[in-house]
């Protein structure tokens, strides 16, 4: 079976293959493949993987150990009312899955996250630990210059991490790269919210996920034969309602929780899990100044999630009511973390600004580990059905 | 008319506290505040709403305008029992339980008329000074305060001393949002032109005080104690940490304060507590951690009937780190701001902290480290069982581990609480006594 | 002789130990814990007392030659008749009790009937008792309050039934005197009801040796009764006592003779195993963990203490549940055939998830081995932020009682320790009671 005629199953099998693997087989195989590799590996929401990428590097996505690690040391590290991702994160670390991670970064996401990567510093102080702390003013001339300058400093750790320098070519060729994946990543939304039977969510999120995990090459070759795949394969339409998810950009939802969700009649035309290749909203300059243009991609043409700050009032939200009209969206499921601090305290808002809009909504809370899926499946499928009886056409 | 004859004693030290001058003194500077506060129709001032940590107060003052603090809000709510009526308001309205205790007795507050600690309302601020420091949760806070005023709001943001140490980027960020967001906003928010030497004075006060405040903070190197550094630290840090850093009476009450304190010294004698002043202190404690509000005095009274002191804490450095060498400094004033706002504690990196605490161990001769971990607050929380490890492998003195809430008393169980110190004092105990023989 | 008592006041049961100056145990007692902590303390402690009375007892009558051999049956034939002597006093008492709470105003016109009924209640409880405390008779529970509180509903419903009298009117009586009679503190002196206990004994091994060799009965008696006699001569002096308790407003101790219940499980949990370094142990509302030295002396500890989740109660909850009994789970549980991932670290939400399965179809075994590995996890995390586990490692508290629980234990410590040894003591509900008593030794001795 050639590439170009794979089926949408065939390519989804692999991508759970991925997704199960604790052991980051492939990234294993990866570093082994050639001298000199290294691998830094990076949490939620975004990081600039280009700069990675061009110091030869594999960049590679920790979401947590999800539902089927059973966490017993990262539990030493925490409380019990602090969310499951750090914890099981450590799990993976302390039990030696993550023995091959020359690097580490930890966005600004929250304080739990923030303090994970000073657990990480003293737990594992050979490896290359950054706290990567994006600017929440939006300014050029000030968090720009902040950001402009971080980046560089960014680069050298990795530089030296490599043991090779990131030249500017060398970078703005991976901004190519990744500008295709992010290309091919919003024509795989495009064609789920434009016919979301065609490529439903529980398989468009094994893609991504595999995306964590391979080298954006292949990522974008399985991109591309998903798409193909997808457009080629007819599959029953159903009387499904459309709603967008939000809350789930960082500790992961069980798998089972995601089918549940599309099982009780929802199609799900927009999330926000993983906005690692989604947070940059189109291409990156490959023209001029590399990091200047990661900058500038980064201040100006970014995802909104809650872990930003919205300068301005009236428009706190607007990015989520745009995702309702643009994907034709009839409702929001939010679905955090517990304990979630970030998508918790965001969520009041984010329910009055549906609220003006009169766009329906139902909220709550899960673990990367939950074990129960009928009251998901019932308050999922209530849902459906109050929308398809009550909502203007 | 006292009923027996008491022998001449060199300080009052009975139950009915005699209130030192120091603590009068505080006293009245916050109510004179909060009168102020709730008075702004009258007095025509402006108001602006900020956090403790990476508090700008002197910056504040060159505007004339008044500093609101909604975290010492919520505490002063939390001691006087209000906190858990206005936390169940705000989860009525959706505020999930898992949140910051802070937040949602403001919300709750907010509610139900926004009552000062005088029974009067506070008005709406003028401008909501979004400090971002050390704590993702202020920016979901005054995000929620701007939903709910419409007013104007400016945001500083205060990079993470992620590796350890600030950097030259982090500070220029910082000054270069002062000049162009935040003097601007407050300019237009107060109508009063900004003047830097004006800031270059009020720094020069903060200095001085803070000179005072360490020597305070620091004379719990004695044996005995003559302060309490957790309990009674509270209420030391107050006026540096809130709307009176930079004013004369803050300086005053310092001066007062250490000589309160070398007084104390000079007689022997341990800190003054609700219960009365502490006799015998059996043991020296560190404490990570902020303490619980809403049973403040039993938690106090704990301590004190174990014979427990508390030395050194991390808490009193959460709106801001004096006992390292830093200083206002008059003649760079921005960068000093922006200095201030680098250094407070919540936004060390979480091997800083353990540094700084396993120095308070040492200097402060300590039998071992004691955490009260908060429920509802993750910048804190969040990697304090690795702190309490490695506390106790770098210097060999046990820890303990309570778990209370900020302002929720639903999260503050007297017995658990209890049961856990009570273990903590008899292992010292045994420790203490097994050093010499070998059983 | 010296004795050092430690006494560990519980939410369900007050136990007692006392060991004497060498460090060995000489006696153990347990009670139900009721509202007047005084008393149970009291009543633990000369359980424990009259234990070392038999343990007396057993050394002065290990050389007697007319007991070799016999020596076990005698003394249990002799506590039994002991526990029986006591009991019928306590019955006198709680008849007078009765009696007393069956007049006045209440009972106005009925009192003469209802006291004949309770007459005759009584009656029959002394009657039964001898069956109740026959050789090899099984009961439920030792403590008074549970076997003549059964003993009663069975005889009173009948009485009353016949007498005409209304049977809740009993009941109201009953109710008000058995927590009078139970928080009394104990009286009547011990020796009278040893030599009454020993006398019947004596009787009943003299007919069972044969009355044809009643010479040799009669100097067996003889060469019985001696021993016993000085045995109970010793004076017990209670040298130092220590105590310990959870969640207690206020124990009936003086500061200095209590101490953590946390100091006391580490220290009681080295006197079983001396090379132990990490004690496990899941009550029926909280679990600890906690690290010892070699002295037994506490390093460490973590615990649950608002949580159900990973507590005795998640499994009384998973029961109820399932409609079986808590003694029920383990068996059933060592019979699957596969281990199913529970994951809800809540209780309530564990229920809803063993629903869940259920209504799915799968088997009750797995299911039950899913949840008692879903609280071993819980422990488990407990554990890990107290320092891990070292060995050895020893698990005590109701749960260690359940082979599903433990075999689940061994596969996690197996799993994520490597080979530790794992200490399990039937007696382990003694554990903080007994580091009590060593406390109390180590006070004077050390």
């Amino acid at each position: 079976m050639t590439a170009t005629t794979q089926t949408t199953a065939a390519l989804v099998e692999r991508c759970r293959a991925l997704f199960e693997d604790l052991h980051f087989e492939s990234a294993r195989a990866w570093k082994k493949a050639a001298p000199g590799r290294h691998v830094v590996a990076y949490m939620p929401i975004y990081v600039p993987r280009e700069i990675i990428h061009a110091a030869g590097m594999l960049p590679l996505g920790i979401l947590g150990g999800g539902e089927d690690l059973e966490v017993i040391h990262g539990d030493a590290y925490y409380q019990s009312y602090i969310c499951r991702i750090p914890r099981s994160t450590l799990e993976l670390g302390i039990t030696g899955r993550l023995d091959f991670v020359d690097g580490f970064l930890f966005p600004s996401i929250c304080d739990v996250i923030r303090n994970l990567s000073g657990i990480w510093k003293l737990l594992f102080p050979e490896v290359y630990v950054r706290y990567f702390d994006v600017p929440q003013n939006y300014d050029d001339g000030v968090g720009g210059e902040y950001y402009v300058r971080e980046l560089q400093e960014l680069r050298d750790g990795l530089a030296k991490l490599a043991g090779r320098e990131i030249g500017d070519d060398a970078l703005r060729a991976s901004i190519a790269v990744y500008n295709e994946n992010r290309r091919l990543t919003r024509d795989v939304y495009a064609l789920r919210a434009q016919a979301p039977w065609m490529a439903p969510t529980s398989e468009v999120y094994l893609l991504m996920r595999a995306g964590m995990v391979l080298p954006v090459e292949e990522h974008n070759q399985l991109l591309r034969e998903y798409l193909a795949a997808a457009r080629r394969e007819a599959r029953p339409k159903r009387d499904n309602c459309r709603i967008v998810m939000n809350g789930l950009f960082c500790e992961q939802p069980p798998f089972n929780l995601i089918k549940a969700i599309e099982m009780s009649g929802c199609y799900v035309v927009d999330d926000d899990f993983m906005l690692v290749n989604r947070w940059l909203l189109d291409d990156v300059a490959t023209q001029g100044d590399p990091i200047a243009a990661l900058a500038s991609a980064f201040l100006h043409r970014s995802a909104e999630t809650s872990a930003k700050y919205q300068p301005v009032r009236e428009l706190k939200g607007k990015f989520l009511v745009d995702s309702v009209k643009d994907n034709h969206a009839e409702g929001v499921i939010f679905a955090a973390p517990s304990f979630c601090d970030p998508a918790l305290l965001d969520r009041p808002m984010l329910e009055s600004t549906l609220d003006r809009v009169d766009v329906p909504h139902i909220g709550f809370k899960y673990a990367e580990n939950s074990g129960q899926m009928q009251p998901v499946r019932e308050q999922a499928g209530t849902f459906a059905d109050s929308i398809k009886l009550w909502s203007t056409p | 008319m006292t009923a027996k004859i008491q022998p001449p004693r060199p300080a009052p030290a009975t139950k009915e506290v005699v209130k030192e001058e120091s603590q009068v003194k505080q006293k009245e500077m916050i109510a004179r505040n909060y009168d102020l506060l709730t008075d702004t129709a009258n007095n025509g001032k402006k108001v602006v709403s900020t956090f403790v940590p990476g508090n700008l107060n002197e910056l504040i003052m060159c505007f004339d305008m008044l500093n609101n603090l909604p975290e010492i809000n919520a505490i002063q709510n939390g001691m006087k029992k209000l906190s858990g009526d206005y936390i169940a308001e705000a989860e009525k309205r959706g505020h999930s339980e898992d949140v910051c205790t802070y937040v949602k007795a403001d919300l709750g507050m907010m509610a139900k008329g926004n009552l000062a600690p005088n029974g009067k309302p506070m008005g709406k601020p003028d401008l909501l000074l979004l400090s971002y420091t050390g704590c993702f949760t202020f920016m979901k806070w005054f995000e929620l305060l701007r939903e709910e005023y419409k007013c104007p709001t400016v945001m500083l943001h205060v990079p993470y001393q992620g590796d350890g140490h600030p950097t030259q980027n982090m500070r220029d960020y910082i000054v270069k949002q002062l000049k162009n967001d935040v003097i601007p906003a407050l300019e237009k928010a107060s109508g009063v032109k900004f003047d830097i030497d004006r800031l270059r004075g009020y720094l020069r006060e903060s200095a001085r005080a803070e000179d005072d405040l360490v020597a305070v903070l620091e004379s719990a190197k004695h044996k005995p104690s003559p302060i309490d550094s957790y309990f009674g630290g509270v209420y030391y840090i107050g006026p540096i940490f809130t709307a009176f850093r930079g004013t004369p009476d803050a300086t005053e009450y310092y001066r007062l304060l250490r000589a309160e304190v070398e007084e104390r010294i000079r007689l022997g004698l341990g800190p003054i507590t609700p219960e009365g002043d502490m006799k015998s202190q059996k043991y020296r404690l560190v404490v990570e951690g902020p303490p619980n509000w809403t049973s403040f005095r039993d938690f106090w009274k704990m301590f004190y009937d174990e014979g427990a002191v508390v030395v050194a804490s991390s808490y009193t450095k959460v709106g801001g780190l004096y006992d390292r060498g830093f200083r206002h400094d008059p003649d760079h004033p921005l960068e000093s701001l922006a200095d201030y706002c680098l250094g407070v504690y919540t936004n060390h990196s979480l091997p800083q902290r353990v540094g700084l605490l396993e120095q308070y161990v040492r200097d402060y001769e300590a039998d071992g480290l004691l955490i009260n971990s908060i429920k509802s607050c993750n910048s804190f929380s969040a990697g304090q069982l690795m702190i309490m490890r490695e506390i106790e492998k770098r210097t060999g003195k046990p820890g303990a581990f309570i778990e209370t809430d900020l302002v929720d008393p639903r999260y503050f169980s007297a017995a658990n609480v209890k049961n856990r110190l009570e273990s903590y004092f008899q292992m010292i105990d045994q420790k203490r006594r097994a050093v010499p023989s070998a059983a | 002789m010296r004795c050092f008592i430690g006494i560990d006041l519980g939410s369900t049961t007050t136990k007692a130990v006392v060991m004497d100056e060498g460090g060995e145990v000489l006696g153990r007692g347990i009670t139900n814990s009721r509202s007047n902590y005084d008393t149970a303390a009291a009543v633990s402690k000369q359980e424990a007392l009259i234990g070392a009375r038999f343990t007396l007892f057993r050394r002065a009558l290990e050389g007697v030659p007319a007991l070799s051999g016999k020596l076990d049956a005698f003394l249990s034939e002799l506590e039994r008749n002991f526990r029986h002597v006591q009991f019928l006093e306590q019955l006198d008492d709680l008849e007078a009790t009765s009696l007393k709470h069956s007049s006045g105003l209440r009972f106005l016109g009925r009192e003469k009937a209802l006291a004949e009924a309770l007459a005759e209640v009584f009656r029959q409880l002394r009657h039964d008792s001898a069956e109740v405390f026959a050789p090899g008779a099984r009961r439920r529970s030792d403590f008074f309050r549970d076997i003549a509180g059964s003993r009663f509903m069975a005889a009173a419903e009948p009485t009353c039934k016949s007498a005409g009298l209304s049977f809740d009117l009993m009941l109201n009586v009953y109710d008000k005197s058995i927590i009078e009679v139970e928080n009394r503190p104990p009286g009547g002196a011990m020796e009278g009801k040893f030599l009454k206990a020993l006398g019947n004994t004596a009787q009943a091994c003299g007919a069972e040796w044969g009355s044809s060799a009643a010479p040799v009965a009669a100097v067996a008696a003889d060469a019985v009764e001696q021993p016993v006699r000085a045995a109970l001569a010793i004076p017990l002096e209670e040298t130092y006592v220590v105590g310990t308790g959870y969640g207690r407003v206020r124990l009936p101790f003086p500061k200095e003779h209590i101490r953590s219940e946390i100091l006391c499980h580490g220290l009681g949990a080295h006197m079983m195993y001396a090379g132990t370094r990490t004690v496990l142990d899941i009550g029926g509302q909280d679990t600890k963990s906690i690290q010892v030295d070699k002295d037994g002396i506490v390093e460490n500890f973590q615990m649950n203490d608002r949580c159900a989740a990973g507590t005795g109660r998640y499994l009384g909850y998973v029961a109820d549940e399932m409609n079986m009994g808590l003694h029920e789970l383990g068996p059933l549980a060592l019979k699957a055939q596969k281990t199913l991932r529970i994951n809800s670290t809540c209780t309530v939400f564990a229920g809803a998830e063993l629903r869940d399965r259920l209504a799915l179809g799968d088997r009750r075994e797995d299911i039950l081995a899913g949840l008692h590995r879903a609280i071993i996890l819980r422990a488990m995390s407990i554990i890990s932020r107290s320092g891990g586990i070292r060995d050895q490692f020893t698990f005590t508290g109701g749960v260690a009682k359940n082979e599903a629980a433990v075999r689940e234990l061994g596969k996690l410590v197996k799993e994520n320790y490597g080979d530790v040894t794992i200490n399990i003591n039937p007696d382990s509900i003694y554990t903080g009671a007994l580091g009590g008593s060593e406390f109390a030794r180590r006070a004077v001795t050390a």
